[in-house]
């Protein structure tokens, strides 16, 4: 453990600011999609209340939290070129894919709301609104899962050689078991994270019970996957497997993940919303963050590892200036933001627990 | 790519001035309490996110894009180019951040609050471009950078940043936003209020947006001169064909239209202004002017694209500015201009002139730079991915364009013709 720290410069400093970058993505921009997974669900009578809440969820935030992928992708062409040079080559096509369906989930969600459209079309726009966000996040999941096997560096290593057939050097190295379990993970646990937060922010005991039964089945789904895309790494992707499994830092992540998720069932069993918010949250940090650590010091495993990728010092050090100085500036605006549009204490039926559990006991009575 | 970036620029132009109209109008309503002029700023607000939206994902697909298609260039340049782009971020962000407490705040903050992320929005989405403009800039003239056998040995973004280019570029580009945007909804509601008579809601937007666009595009005109004199210096061939320009010599002359001719040496056709473009580009009628001869055939930009797209520029700038200058004579005059019916049908007529001007300046700078990606260093055939079959993400991508293009259209003229009462 303490060679880990000792072997850590500005570089890896930076690697781990774009694993927080991406973080914030998953936990802002992954809800947003896993909210677009609810509104393709919408089921029950107050279905379209339903959409109406995951509507105005979004609205306000979603552009900033959009912005954190291309923080994301900007930071990874500015630090670590190398890494980034190999992974858009051998991962063209899912990136192309999840693009087109960025592009057409953002831009069908403000033709919705803006344009004065017949029924038809509107349908049409949510239609596309949550194809999209069901397509995104599963493509996502698979260029990660492409880049954890090892393949996307082999490949592109072949290419640069030369002589390549298009299907082995574009195709299979993402085409695989593995990636595709991992984006239907991150496709559940999108789901998940929306449903925890759209429970939390409802403003009626109808909507919050729908959000919660769905959160639950998410949670139950993201167990399942998160099996699957386990049992499959054994073959696909040791190293995360082995990561994941067996570095000294396994256990306490994997107790960690396991408290968090425990916790998240527990607190929506229970209706604390708050608490599974955090918990929830937690969970899918841990994930992210144990994947990350698992494919350490790798950038692109097996061919480049942070140090074998990394911009020029110059670079590197500016970059550093340039984050810390927009932190300064960010972090403030994104709480005036959030602040702004969080739920008000007052606007929230029932928000304290012992009149909520009544409330529940009553509905479960009648 | 260059049409994701094509169709990415007049988005991003909006996306730069649309704020600064709505500002203004919340501005005026708050100074004045005439209730027309917060319609006005809901209706653009209403603008604003629409184009900020289609604006945010077009440039997350430029920011992937970049590395999908030219891997092998930002392996060179994301140590240099990268800087700008983070800062670029940081601008989005906030103006993605302030967008959504404008556009959804209208009950919830103070009326000085609202105002203030409003006047955020415009300068945050200003300052984007700025950072951007700078990667062009770059690639233009790259400084900053020490390249030895291929290998980077010395490097300074932030000389990088501050290449000649940098300040001609920022300044046209900014300029260009303001021109083509406001001048394009001066001309839509000069049009409905040529065909409707007189419309206060149509009066008062005409007027806000002809406050911005009338001096932005009287003065582009200068910036263009100032960036003609850059290139000049800094890009000998890239002027050269811009003009159709053969031979070297001393005192050369201005052509206005032509068809440059690479086989024959020689542009036909062309009005030819004597000593004009010694005069425009040094500001010395015997200056010398390099011809393309002096250059390699294999350097040479397609010239007749790159030659006619720079005619077109400054063609259109040229007639925004004349009628510019003559909306500003009436208003000074204290004519009215909406009474002014010929003066309204010049304005609608020019309405998307600015737009196709910035496409043709943008075709002047990229096309005018080939066969280089990064000028002198990188070529445009190197940088590519190596990945087969481009050809059907591109068409792929060209269809998502056209259709959303169509569909902003549509969205943005329900906005502006929804009922004014």
């Amino acid at each position: 453990m303490s060679a880990f720290f000792a072997s850590l410069g500005l570089p890896e400093v930076i690697a781990g600011l774009i694993v927080v970058a991406l973080n914030a993505y998953v936990l802002t921009g992954g809800a947003d999609f896993g909210g677009g997974v609810w509104d393709l669900l919408a089921r029950g009578q107050n279905r379209e209340e339903q959409r109406r809440h995951i509507a105005d969820s979004l609205a306000p935030i979603w552009e900033a939290n959009h912005v954190w992928l291309i923080v994301v992708v900007v930071m990874l062409f500015t630090a670590f070129p190398a890494a980034f040079q190999q992974i858009a080559i051998v991962l063209h096509i899912p990136l192309t894919i999840m693009l087109i369906g960025i592009v057409l989930r953002g831009s069908a969600f403000v033709f919705r709301s803006y344009g004065a459209w017949t029924k038809a079309a509107r349908d049409r726009w949510s239609a596309t609104f949550a194809v999209a966000s069901v397509v995104t996040p599963v493509v996502l999941g698979i260029s990660i899962g492409a880049l954890a096997t090892g393949d996307v560096g082999a490949a592109a290593e072949r290419i640069e050689k030369g002589g390549v057939s298009f299907a082995d050097g574009f195709v299979k190295p993402w085409l695989g078991v593995f990636p595709v379990a991992t984006g239907l993970f991150a496709l559940a646990l999108f789901a998940f994270l929306a449903a925890v937060y759209l429970a939390y922010g409802a403003k009626t005991d109808d909507l919050r019970e729908a959000f919660r039964k769905r959160a639950l089945g998410a949670a139950v789904a993201v167990a399942v996957l998160a099996a699957l895309a386990l049992f499959t790494s054994y073959r696909e992707a040791p190293r995360v497997a082995g990561g994941v499994t067996g570095s000294a830092w396994a256990l306490p992540l994997h107790v960690l993940t396991a408290i968090a998720a425990i916790g998240a069932i527990v607190a929506l069993v229970k209706r604390s919303y708050g608490a599974a918010r955090v918990t929830a949250a937690a969970q899918v940090t841990f994930i992210l963050w144990g994947w990350v650590l698992s494919q350490y010091p790798f950038v692109v495993p097996d061919t480049l590892t942070i140090r074998d990728s990394v911009a020029p010092r110059a670079t590197l050090t500016l970059l550093f200036i340039g984050l810390a100085v927009g932190t300064l500036i960010l972090a403030p605006a994104l709480r005036y933001l959030y602040g702004i549009f969080a739920v008000q204490p007052e606007e929230v039926a029932g928000r304290n627990r012992g009149e909520r559990r009544r409330k529940a006991k009553e509905r479960t009575k009648s | 790519m260059a049409m994701s970036l094509g169709f990415h620029i007049v988005f991003a132009e909006i996306g730069i001035a649309m704020p600064l109209l709505m500002v203004l109008a919340e501005w005026r309503w708050r100074r004045t309490g005439d209730e027309t002029y917060l319609k006005l700023a809901k209706r653009w607000a209403k603008g604003s996110a629409v184009l900020f939206a289609v604006g945010a994902v077009s440039g997350t697909v430029l920011s992937f894009e970049l590395g999908l298609l030219w891997p092998r260039f930002m392996k060179f340049a994301g140590p240099i180019i990268g800087i700008p782009f983070s800062l670029e971020g940081f601008a989005f962000f906030t103006e993605a951040i302030f967008l959504g407490v404008y556009l959804y705040g209208w009950e919830k903050i103070s009326a000085r609050a609202h105002l203030a992320s409003g006047v955020i929005v415009a300068l945050s989405g200003a300052a984007s471009a700025v950072f951007v403009v700078m990667v062009n800039a770059w690639m233009n003239t790259p400084t900053g950078i020490t390249v030895v056998d291929g290998q980077i040995t010395e490097l300074d973004p932030i000389a990088g940043m501050l290449n000649p280019s940098t300040l001609q570029q920022v300044v046209h580009m900014l300029i260009a936003a303001y021109a083509a945007t406001a001048l394009a909804v001066a001309g839509l509601h000069a049009a409905i209020l040529r065909r409707k008579g007189e419309v206060v809601f149509h009066r008062r937007a005409m007027m806000i947006a002809l406050a911005v666009g009338v001096p932005a595009a009287i003065l582009q005109p200068l910036s263009g001169d100032l960036s003609a004199r850059v290139v000049a210096k800094w890009q000998p061939i890239k002027l050269a064909a811009l003009e159709g320009h053969f031979e070297t010599q001393a005192g050369a002359p201005l052509r206005i239209g032509g068809i440059p001719d690479a086989n024959a040496m020689t542009t036909r056709y062309a009005i030819e202004i004597p000593r004009g473009l010694s005069l425009l580009a040094f500001h010395d009628p015997n200056a010398v002017v390099i011809g393309l001869k002096k250059f390699s055939r294999d350097y040479w930009p397609p010239l007749v694209p790159v030659h006619f797209a720079f005619q077109i520029m400054v063609g259109l700038g040229t007639i925004m500015a004349l009628v510019g200058v003559w909306t500003a004579v009436t208003h000074f005059r204290r004519r009215d201009i909406v009474a002014n019916r010929k003066l309204l049908l010049a304005l609608a007529i020019i309405t998307p002139f600015g737009f196709i001007a910035t496409e043709a300046g943008w075709t002047v700078t990229e096309v005018g730079r080939q066969p280089w990606v990064v000028n002198g260093l990188v070529k445009t055939a190197d940088a590519v991915t190596p990945m087969t079959g481009l050809f059907y993400p591109m068409l792929l991508f060209t269809l998502l364009y056209v259709g959303l293009t169509a569909i902003v259209v549509a969205v943005m003229r329900s906005i502006v013709s929804e009922p004014t009462a």
